[in-house]
């Protein structure tokens, strides 16, 4: 077993590494911090900066868990405490299966109904009303296209949901039912024994899932890859493409002929797994710092 | 080490002397020209069930006001499926199922119009494990109950917190702490942390589940002088594993077996000269 759990250590360890050597050249000529905030990644003219890509994911992710969090969390109380047992079940039912469709299916989804149907509902009207009567928001919003930061990010947070709302009702499922009892025993509504006996216990668990969804957003692929246009010029707008830092790795691979360029990939690489690994170092920190699940009381 | 371990056998020595007192100071016999008007609780035919298990059936049984009754038996026998049928906490178990009736000061808990939130802010309840809010600091936890019926007059809390602190005997010991979280106290003071955030809301009976179960001898004693004190105030009914406990504290003891209440009767008949064989066979140690 000791062997094993140092085997993974290792193993995490090794590929950050590896990731770091690869990529040591883009990162050493201009500096850790100078290639990440170079605004400019044009492989063409050899200039790489993981500024574009590291804004698109931190957008992106951040965008994603902010609309997917308070109804997560509310569905996942909801399954937790209030629901029927037999409504509750199949709640659980669905969002383990939307947890489980893949990417990929998301993307082609993405793609073929919901990137049309925004833009027809929504980018084009929305747009044609700033010509009309808002200019000022024109730079902002930028001209309409079905592959967009918003598109993506809403698919995003739908795909997040699930990881959210099962990390909430783990949290809410673990709160000791002694706990529970002694705000019952004082005379307490059940939303007044949520809030007394039930949240405080479960907010460490229901924080650090989130961060974790987050950790998730910030590290998916496909779906983005698919539906956020894929541009690396800087400003996005918020009707225009963009990138992160895992589609623009996906994206450009096979393309990258250059040593450069393939160096400047593992580069992104390399800042994308540091940053995945502070988010989940400060999942567990909160995790640890809030949960009073786990201290003796 | 070793001083706690003397520590221990003091403690000991001193409550089996207590026992043999308590035992004396009773009423012998069940005298109903003294008790017959100040029954608080009463329970009629009452039943729990848990889908087809029974977990008490045809439970009939007075509870006195300003008394402690104990509730004995051994594991498994019901005792916490009755005491918690007093606060319609079973209400929260979507498979339990009760039957029969639960009168408070004459009025049936279980009937049509009740409101369980309200039956248990005059019944209140302590566990087996210490349960303070982690969260709140202490004093938070004592006034919990009131901010819950909306009391918001901070001189009114202030008041009522030590008040009942000072009743469940931790005044002393938090009065200077007051802001600090819950669970920085020792397992014994959660405990009456517990007990005064009970006693806050003034309730009629206060139902205690073990209370001592996972307390250490000297906490326990401090909980047991502790529940002597408070039953001027409220009327206490206790389920306990352990029978010098329920010697030392009671007044009434109720024996149940299977499910059933085998025999009622002052603490010093069930003790001394039970009816039954079986509570006698309890009592003794010889099963259990």
């Amino acid at each position: 077993m000791l062997v094993f759990g140092l085997a993974i250590i290792a193993l995490a360890l090794g590929m950050g590494f590896v990731l770091y050597t690869q990529g040591s050249v883009p990162i050493r000529g201009q500096g850790f911090f100078g290639f990440l905030f170079e605004t400019t990644w044009n492989p063409v003219s050899g200039v790489h900066g993981a500024w574009p890509f590291l804004l698109g994911t931190i957008i992106t992710s951040a965008a994603a868990l902010a609309l997917a969090f308070f109804p997560a969390v509310g569905v996942g109380i909801f399954a937790a405490e209030y629901a029927p047992p037999k409504i509750g079940s199949v709640i659980n039912y669905l969002v383990d299966l939307l947890a489980a469709v893949p990417s990929v299916v998301i993307g082609i989804w993405g793609i073929f109904v919901f990137a049309p149907w925004m833009r027809d509902t929504f980018y084009i009207p929305v747009y044609y009303w700033a010509v009309e009567s808002a200019p000022a928001l024109l730079p902002v919003l930028g001209a309409p296209a079905s592959y967009n930061i918003i598109t993506a990010t809403l698919l995003l947070a739908l795909m997040i949901t699930p990881y959210t709302v099962g990390l909430t009702r783990d949290a809410i499922k673990l709160v000791p039912r002694e706990q529970r009892d002694a705000a019952w025993a004082l005379g307490a509504t059940h939303w007044e024994v949520m809030r007394l006996g039930i949240l405080p216990y479960a907010r460490g668990g229901i924080v650090a899932g989130a961060i974790l969804s987050l950790a998730r957003a910030l590290g998916e692929t496909m779906v983005i890859a698919m539906l956020i246009g894929n541009s690396n010029r800087l400003p996005f707008t918020f009707f225009g493409p963009a990138s992160t830092m895992p589609s623009v790795i996906a994206n450009e691979f096979r393309e990258a002929v250059e040593t450069m360029h393939l160096a400047s990939l593992m580069a992104v690489g390399f800042y994308l797994f540091l940053l995945t690994f502070v988010v989940n170092l400060i999942a567990a920190y909160i995790q640890r710092k809030l949960n009073i699940g786990g201290r003796v009381l | 080490m070793a001083r706690e371990m003397s520590d221990t056998t003091i403690a000991v020595d001193q409550r089996v002397e207590k026992i043999a007192w308590d035992l004396t100071s009773r009423p012998a016999e069940y005298d109903p020209d003294v008790h017959s008007e100040a029954v608080r609780m009463e329970t009629r035919e009452l039943s729990v069930k848990y889908g087809k298990v029974v977990g008490v059936e045809g439970i009939s049984v007075p509870i006195y006001s300003n008394t402690v009754t104990a509730l004995i038996g051994p594991s498994g026998c019901g005792k916490t499926t009755f005491l918690r049928a007093l606060n319609r906490m079973h209400d929260l178990m979507p498979s339990a199922a009760v039957t029969g009736e639960v009168l408070l000061d004459g009025e049936n808990i279980y009937g049509r119009r009740v409101d369980p939130v309200m039956i248990r802010r005059k019944i209140g309840m302590v566990f087996q494990k210490p349960t303070p809010f982690p969260t709140m600091s202490v004093y938070e936890n004592v006034v919990a109950g009131l901010r819950l019926v909306g009391i918001r007059n901070r001189a009114a809390l202030d008041e009522v917190a030590e008040q009942s602190l000072r009743q469940a005997a931790l005044w002393e010991e938090v009065k200077d702490r007051l802001k600090a979280p819950a669970s920085a106290l020792s397992g014994g003071q959660q405990q009456r942390l517990s007990i005064a955030r009970a006693l806050a809301v003034e309730p009629e009976v206060l139902l205690m589940d073990e209370p001592t179960s996972s307390l250490d001898p000297k906490a326990t004693a401090r909980i047991e002088q502790l529940i002597s004190e408070l039953k001027s105030a409220v009327t206490i009914v206790i389920v306990t594993h352990n029978m010098q406990q329920a010697a030392r504290v009671s007044d009434f003891t109720a024996f149940f077996f299977l499910g059933s209440l085998i025999e009622f009767g002052t603490t010093n008949k069930i003790f001394t000269s039970p009816e039954e064989q079986r509570t006698e066979d309890y009592i003794t140690g010889r099963f259990g």
